[in-house]
């Protein structure tokens, strides 16, 4: 029998609460760090600049089609042969962020190239210069059409930090299984609850997302 | 780490061939789940649409990890023995399944619903005209951004590595254990994915532009 009960005593249900903070406190440094670097990233490879846009291009199809779970295991596992060792929190940061921003980099290039060519072309006729031009006229309206790929990518971030527990970051999955640990019969309602817990985050944001989305058209 | 790759090769061989097997049998059956649902989503009643929707937003919400790993555990627990790879299979096609319902229900969506219409007004009943009129020209559509779901399958495939799978990533970190040379290791890793992973993209890319 699956001892509900004692399963959702406060302790366990304030541990499961710690977990949760902790795995939004991940996704929203590495969301943050994404963006920034995702979007210089995009944008050189929108530029077309001689080389380095071609070699950031290769560069950014190659972490984006890995497993996110072996560019954990490299971080925290391969680092440090270099010299380098990190703690396993900046480790799973480091790593959401490496992947994320190849992620953001396509969204904001495919959010760029939707943005009429006209509109660059008559701020560059005005006289703006190419960095001004994209930074007050093209990157405004990419970003607008960019909001619902990008809340969906930090919905998968979110997920994703649950794969941080085998490098035994303490977020929600890995509170989780220290909670089912303790007895068999916790298992179903452990799961349940995390399922909750992840669900409505995640929810939440899909549905903040509709609302923006509908706002903005 | 060509001695490594060539040392651990069966083994590499072994994990690349379950991986591609996890991913080709979660895709076929999540194809014919995720297809239900994406037509139950677009039924005309609306206590069937309703259910499609809430199969769809569960599991898009959840980290396929925790779906996974509830396979995993509690299947043997009240139903049979299953393997990690079963468990693991299993919840990589509950996972997808929503995804590709939400990607094959955009694609009914963007058919002219006059297709549908004129469908009915021949005497066609909705699954008829579902099946012969409506669902071949919305899985043209959708080819793209379904091979894209494949590559996320291939790569979310590395969660069966949690569940002891004996796939590409579970064998990476055996052989990382045992020969303490994690770099090469994981690089050889990331190599036979990318096998898998950087064709079907580039072709996915290939086939926007020309449908673009």
């Amino acid at each position: 029998m699956q001892n509900w009960i004692d399963a959702y005593s406060w302790i366990n249900i304030r541990f499961l609460l710690q977990g949760l903070w902790i795995t939004i406190l991940i996704s929203v440094i590495s969301v943050i760090l994404s963006f920034i670097i995702g979007s210089v990233l995009g944008i050189i490879r929108y530029a077309k600049i001689p080389y380095l846009s071609r070699i950031i291009g290769y560069i950014i199809d190659v972490i984006r089609n890995l497993p996110l779970l072996l560019i954990i295991f490299f971080t925290y596992f391969g680092l440090p042969a270099f010299g380098f060792k990190p703690d396993t929190i900046p480790a799973a940061i480091l790593a959401m962020t490496v992947f994320e921003s190849t992620m953001i980099a396509e969204i904001i290039r495919s959010g760029i190239l939707a943005v009429d060519i006209g509109q660059m072309e008559a701020s560059r006729a005005m006289g703006m210069k190419l960095s001004q031009a994209m930074w007050h006229v093209v990157l405004p309206q990419a970003y607008k059409k960019m909001i619902p790929a990008l809340v969906s990518q930090f919905i998968s971030l979110i997920k994703d930090t649950s794969l941080a527990t085998i490098i035994v970051v303490p977020e929600l999955m890995q509170h989780g299984q220290v909670v089912y640990g303790q007895d068999p019969n916790y298992i179903i309602p452990v799961f349940v609850a995390m399922a909750v817990m992840y669900f409505v985050v995640c929810y939440a944001l899909s549905l903040l997302s509709k609302v923006i989305d509908r706002r903005m058209a | 780490m060509i001695k490594l790759l060539t040392d651990n090769w069966s083994a590499f061989i072994s994990g690349f061939g379950w991986t591609l097997l996890s991913s080709v049998l979660a895709l076929f059956f999540s194809l014919i789940i995720g297809s239900l649902f994406a037509i139950l989503e677009v039924m005309p009643s609306k206590v069937v649409r309703v259910i499609g929707n809430v199969y769809v937003e569960i599991f898009r919400n959840i980290p396929l990890l925790v779906i996974t790993m509830f396979f995993y555990l509690v299947i043997p627990l009240y139903v049979v023995k299953i393997n990690g790879f079963t468990a693991g299979t299993i919840g990589l096609t509950i996972y997808t399944s929503a995804f590709i319902a939400e990607t094959v229900r955009a694609g009914i969506n963007s058919v002219d619903s006059g297709q549908m219409e004129a469908a009915r007004a021949q005497g066609m009943t909705f699954w008829q005209a579902m099946k012969n009129v409506v669902l071949p020209q919305a899985f043209k559509l959708v080819i793209p951004p379904l091979g894209n779901q494949f590559v996320n399958l291939v790569k979310n495939s590395s969660v069966l590595a949690f569940v002891a799978g004996f796939d590409l990533m579970y064998q990476g970190n055996a052989i990382a254990s045992q020969t303490f040379d994690t770099v090469n290791t994981y690089v050889v890793v990331g190599l036979f994915y990318l096998v898998i992973t950087l064709p079907i993209s580039y072709y996915m890319q290939h086939l926007e532009r020309k449908l673009a």
